[in-house]
Parts: C-alpha cells; structure tokens; sequence
C-alpha cells in the first residue's frame, strides 16, 4: 500500500507544494505526524502554495481533520497560502465549521507561574479569606439562633423532626457497636495490666472513666461526623448545584433558617443523648470482659463502677459532646453551603467535612481536657 | 391584594437597570448595562450562549451582589436597602431556574406548598386548594404527591413554573424556560407565559434564545454581547428584527451563521 502522506511539486506559478493523502486516515491508524511536513515545507524556502490531491483517500475521520487544521496553522506562520479545494467536501466544511469562531482569549485567563513569595502571599490572603468566611458564618448562624430563640425563625417543624430521628435513633445501631467494643478494648488493655497484681477488679474503674469522660463523647463525635457531619455537606451542597438553595433565596427564605439552623439543633441535642447511651453501653462491654474473662462478678463489677464514677464524670465528657455537637454539625453546613459547582464537588465538601470535623474534634477535646484539669473537675 | 396600591402606579417603570456591571470575582462579564422593563410587558435577554444572561438574571433577582451600579423596582433600589426590605421585595419576584431548582426532597405539592405556609396565615386546607389550582394551572393537576426526579424535564419546567408562581409575585423571571423541551412543548410554554401575563397581571422577564419565541411574545428585549461585554441593542425585538443594523443582531434573529 502506498504512503498515507507523500509530496510533489510540480513546476506552476506560484510556487506550490502539493500533499498527497491516500489509503486510511483513521483515528486506529499510525499515521503521519506533522513534522513530515515541516520538514518538507524547510525543505523549499521558495514555496508560495500548499495545496492538496485526495483523489486515492479511502477513509477519514476527526484525525486528518487535526492534521489538516495543524497544516494551515503551519502555513500561517510561514505565510504560505493553503488551497483547501482538492479535500473532499465534509472535510472543508468541518474545517470551515472548526476555525469559524476565535479562540476565546479573554476570560479564562492563565495564571502566570508566581514567585514562592507571590505564593506564601496568595496562602496567607486565602487564609484570612476563609477567616472571614468563617466568622461571617458563624454571625448568621448565631443571628438565626437568635431568631430562633425568639420564635421568629422560619424552618418547618416536620423537617427538625425526622433530622432529629436521623440524627438519634438511626445513628443507635452503629454507636452501640463501637462503644460496646470501645469499652472491651479498654477493659482488654487494662486486664493484662492489672492482672498482674491481682488488681482485676480496677478494670471496673478504667473502664468506667474512660468512657464517661473521654471514650463516649470522642466515639460518638468521631461517628457521627463520619455519617451526619458527611451526609449534611452532601446535602446541602447538591442542594447548591441544582440550584435550590438559589430558589430558597429568591423565595425570601434564608438557608441559614430553613437548612441550616435545624440541622444544628437536632444534631446538637442528640449529641449529649447518644454520649450517654454509648457511656452506657460501654460499660457494659467492660462489663462483659470483666464477668467472662477476669471472674469477677456482675453485680461486683457493677458496684465498682458506681464507686469509681462521680456525676461530674459524666457531666464533663456530656459537656463536651454538646461541644463535639455544634462542632460537627457547623463544620458539615459551612463545607456544604460553600460547595462548588460539580459533582467533583460535592464530594470533595462532603470528605472535607469528616477530616476537619475530626481534626477540631481532637483539638477541642484536648483543649477542654487541660481546661478541666486547670478546674479540677 | 396587599400590593394593589403599588400596581396601579403605572407611572413608575417597574424595573430599572441601572448601569449594572456584572462579575464573578475579578473575571467581568458585562458591564455598563442599563434598561427598563416597563409593567406587563414580556422582556427578552437574548444572545449567544456564554454572554452572561443567566448572569443578568441572577443579579437582577438578588443573588448576586452587583460589582456596580443597581436595580430599582417600583423606583426603589434594592441593593441600598437593609437585608429585611431585600428579602421581601425578592418575595415579589417568582424565579424559574435554568434546571428547574424545584426542591427535590419535597413533592410538587410540598414545593409548591412551603412558601405559602411560610408566609401566609392560611389554613392548611386553603393552601392544598392553591397548590391544586397552582399545578392545574401549569397542567399538571394530580401530581401533587409527586417526587420532582419522578418527573420529564418539561414537567420539572412546569413544576418550577407553578412554585414561581406560589406567592402571586408581580415579576416572573425565567431563565431558558424551553432549553431541552420538544417544539411542542416549548410552544406550549410561550402560550402558557402569556397567558398568565395576561391572567395575573404579572410582568415577565425572559432568558431565551428560541427565535420563535423571541419574535413571537416579546415585547421588549435587550442584546448582550459577549465580546464587547456589553448591551448592543434594545427594543422590541420585531422592531430590532426590522431596524437595528448591528450585523450581530441581524445575524442572531435572522439565525444566519457568522460570514
Ligand atoms: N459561577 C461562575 N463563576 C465564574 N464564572 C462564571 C460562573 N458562572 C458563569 N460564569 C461565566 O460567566 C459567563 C456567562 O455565563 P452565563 O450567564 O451562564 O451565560 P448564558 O448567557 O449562557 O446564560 C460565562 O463565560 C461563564 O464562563
Ligand atoms: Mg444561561
């Protein structure tokens, strides 16, 4: 089979160099690139006019359409004239529909490469952006509480309702399995220890502070941000990119009202409610690791427990899930109502949500954790 | 009605545009654009896709702060007022969205139903005869229960259509309300928009590049251009058709391609 791309020059004024194509010129083709031509074209300083000879080309598809287009921008530059008549009519349509409209210079601008100076200052400008970001949300969220306070916020009732059921009883099934596992790991932990002086029975004590001021509150926070904080980004944000957080708007309603605020609520009072359960239910895992393992009895462990754990115990680690709480639930609305506007998006606020809601997580428990030790709670 | 009072003010241009400069960040969009819409009339944006129409609208609804320059409605402007004020002149205003924006945890009749709940004393009972008429209407009378995902793009139109219209609002803006719809149906639409224009009064602000709906109920318009980023004509589009010697104007309503 011949060459899919071969040259003659036959002598004519001007000048003309003409470009055989023949056989297949088909995207699952290897074909030609355009340096043949280039070549060709430094070859010929003389040359006026590229023109074109298609008479033994069997198929075609967009790949010698790119060629050709590279072609006449090649011309171009070397300001040689391109005849298209010799190409098969689809084709100089399609290259008369490619070059048709301009290319758009102006709006999409490219970012020049900066200075690492120019970048530390772009950071610290995006950092202060979200700052500021930040506290104007935090504004309209304690602005709608007040609103809320005072019985003028707008949400429906029926909508507080089932994030509360969402929120509460749908999250019980997960939150009992880890806390009952939590507190069997801690007790597990601690029996090695403690058994070797004969001190099982303190496992009971082990067991219950560390569920009652650290482990329930930290877990149930950890989870939930994991399957509410999540799931309220996602929400809000697909809401962003359909759209209907726009239609809220121009009905008067603010998101922070109707979206926003009872989001916070419900997740705010679940929070304590399902610390408590989960202090509970791990205790009974420490419980269960006591009575089966260690030989001590149920009514000893449970006797201990009581010894060991004050009210304050648990008020301190209720306290911070109502802070783990408003933490979560903030967190997954402001990455949700800052969503971008693709799905790429709504995914990254929604993983975005988790992994901050965490990381605040730990620094305020470790902050209230100094704080109660300053207090001597 | 409550607004009565304001309606019969016929002295008053309902909307000013008042060079508006539109853009998203530092990136401008168009600038200096400046035009009234005057009550009852059907008000075209038109031009080629990209040129900030969507745009215009957003800024004209409110939700968009403008980078300069303001919208009066009924001679008073929107963006120097508090946010209180703001909310309840968008309360006037009924949107229909590029993608319909209906609510899509609710039904049709919940998303038709939240705003009169929010803002009105009626019985529950009252307001499910509205929806009902809202949906009927638009012609979609028996659906109130609904999901709007259940639904075709013309009926997810529609269904944006009746909510715009849940609160009785002077100004109906629709951004390409036809975009993606059957001849048949988009048709259909241009008879329904002027039929409610005709019916409630209301005054109608469309985004839209179907000629034939252009040409057949507009009775204002203004051109944008994306290149010059700015209005290039306004009036009403026959008469444009007829008079306006922009070679792009001509172009776009007499949909010959670029020479
Ligand atoms: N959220 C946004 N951020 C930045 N640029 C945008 C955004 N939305 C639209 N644009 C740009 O604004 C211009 C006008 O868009 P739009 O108003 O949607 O055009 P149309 O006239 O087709 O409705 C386009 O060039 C688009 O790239
Ligand atoms: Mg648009």
């Amino acid at each position: 089979m011949s060459d899919p791309l071969a040259f003659s020059c036959p002598p004519s004024e001007p000048p003309t160099l003409i470009v055989h194509l023949s056989g297949q010129w088909t995207l699952y083709d290897s074909l030609p690139t355009i340096h043949d031509v280039e070549r060709q074209l430094e070859r010929m300083p003389s040359l006026q006019r590229v023109a074109f000879d298609a008479q033994h080309l069997a198929q075609w598809d967009s790949s010698l359409l790119a060629f050709l287009l590279k072609v006449q921008e090649l011309c171009r530059t070397r300001e040689l004239t391109v005849d298209l008549t010799g190409l098969p009519h689809g084709i100089q349509r399609l290259i008369a529909l490619a070059t048709a409209v301009p290319e758009r210079s102006s709006p999409k601008r490219v970012q020049p490469r900066e200075s690492w100076i120019a970048a530390i200052g772009t950071l610290v400008l995006s950092i202060l952006d979200r700052a500021q970001h930040l506290l104007q949300f935090l504004g309209e969220v304690m602005f709608a509480l007040g609103r809320f306070v005072r019985g003028q916020a707008r949400f429906r009732r029926a909508d507080l309702a089932l994030l509360v059921q969402d929120c509460g009883a749908q999250a019980l099934p997960i939150v009992t399995l880890i806390s009952f596992l939590v507190g069997l790991i801690l007790a597990f932990v601690g029996a090695v220890q403690l058994r070797q002086f004969g001190a099982q029975i303190y496992i009971a004590n082990l067991v219950g502070l560390g569920m009652a001021r650290e482990m329930g509150a930290m877990m149930t926070a950890v989870i939930m941000a994991g399957r509410t904080g999540s799931a309220f980004a996602a929400q809000l944000g697909s809401m962003h990119v359909n759209q209907e957080i726009d239609a809220f708007r121009t009905m008067g309603i603010a998101p922070m009202e109707f979206l926003v605020l009872p989001r916070i609520l419900a997740l705010t009072l679940m929070m304590p409610l399902l610390c408590l359960y989960a202090d509970l239910v791990g205790i009974l895992g420490g419980a269960f690791v006591g009575v089966t393992m260690l030989d001590l009895g149920g009514l000893q462990y449970f006797q201990q427990t009581r010894q060991a754990l004050t009210l304050t115990d648990f008020f301190g680690g209720l306290f911070k899930s109502l802070v783990f709480g408003v933490v979560v639930a903030l967190i997954g609305c402001l990455q949700g109502l800052r969503c971008g506007n693709s799905s790429a998006a709504v995914g990254m606020a929604a993983t975005s949500a988790v992994v901050l809601s965490i990381v605040v997580i730990v620094i305020c428990d470790a902050l209230l954790t100094v704080l109660y030790d300053i207090l001597g709670i | 009605m409550p607004h009565s009072a304001s309606r019969s003010n016929h002295a008053v241009p309902q909307i000013v545009v008042d060079h508006l400069t539109l853009a998203y960040g530092e990136t401008v969009i168009q600038q200096d654009l400046s035009f009234t819409v005057s009550r009852g009339d059907i008000f075209i944006i038109m031009g080629e896709s990209g040129c900030g129409k969507s745009t215009l609208l957003r800024h004209m609804v409110g939700l968009d702060r403008p980078q300069q320059g303001d919208v009066f409605y009924e001679g008073k402007s929107f963006w120097t007022v508090d946010a209180a004020t703001q909310a309840r002149m968008m309360r006037r205003l009924g949107v229909l969205f590029q993608s319909g924006g209906l609510w899509s945890s609710l039904t049709l009749g919940e998303n038709v139903a939240l705003p009169l709940q929010l803002y009105t004393r009626l019985p529950e009972h009252d307001i499910c005869e509205l929806v009902a008429l809202k949906l009927a209407l638009v012609g979609l009378s028996g659906f109130e229960e609904y999901y709007p995902y259940e639904l075709s793009g013309g009926m997810q139109k529609r269904a944006g259509l009746a909510r715009a219209m849940a609160l009785d609002p002077d100004i109906l803006f629709f951004d390409e309300p036809s975009a993606g719809l059957d001849p048949m149906s988009s048709r259909l639409l241009d008879d329904l928009i002027v039929e409610l224009r005709d019916s409630l009064g209301a005054t109608v602000v469309v985004v839209t590049h179907e000629l034939e709906s252009i040409l057949a109920i507009g009775t204002n318009s203004v051109f944008l251009d994306a290149d010059t980023q700015t209005m290039i004509a306004s009036g009403p589009p026959r008469v444009l058709l007829q008079e306006c010697p922009h070679p792009k104007v001509q172009q776009f309503l007499r949909r010959r391609a670029p020479v």
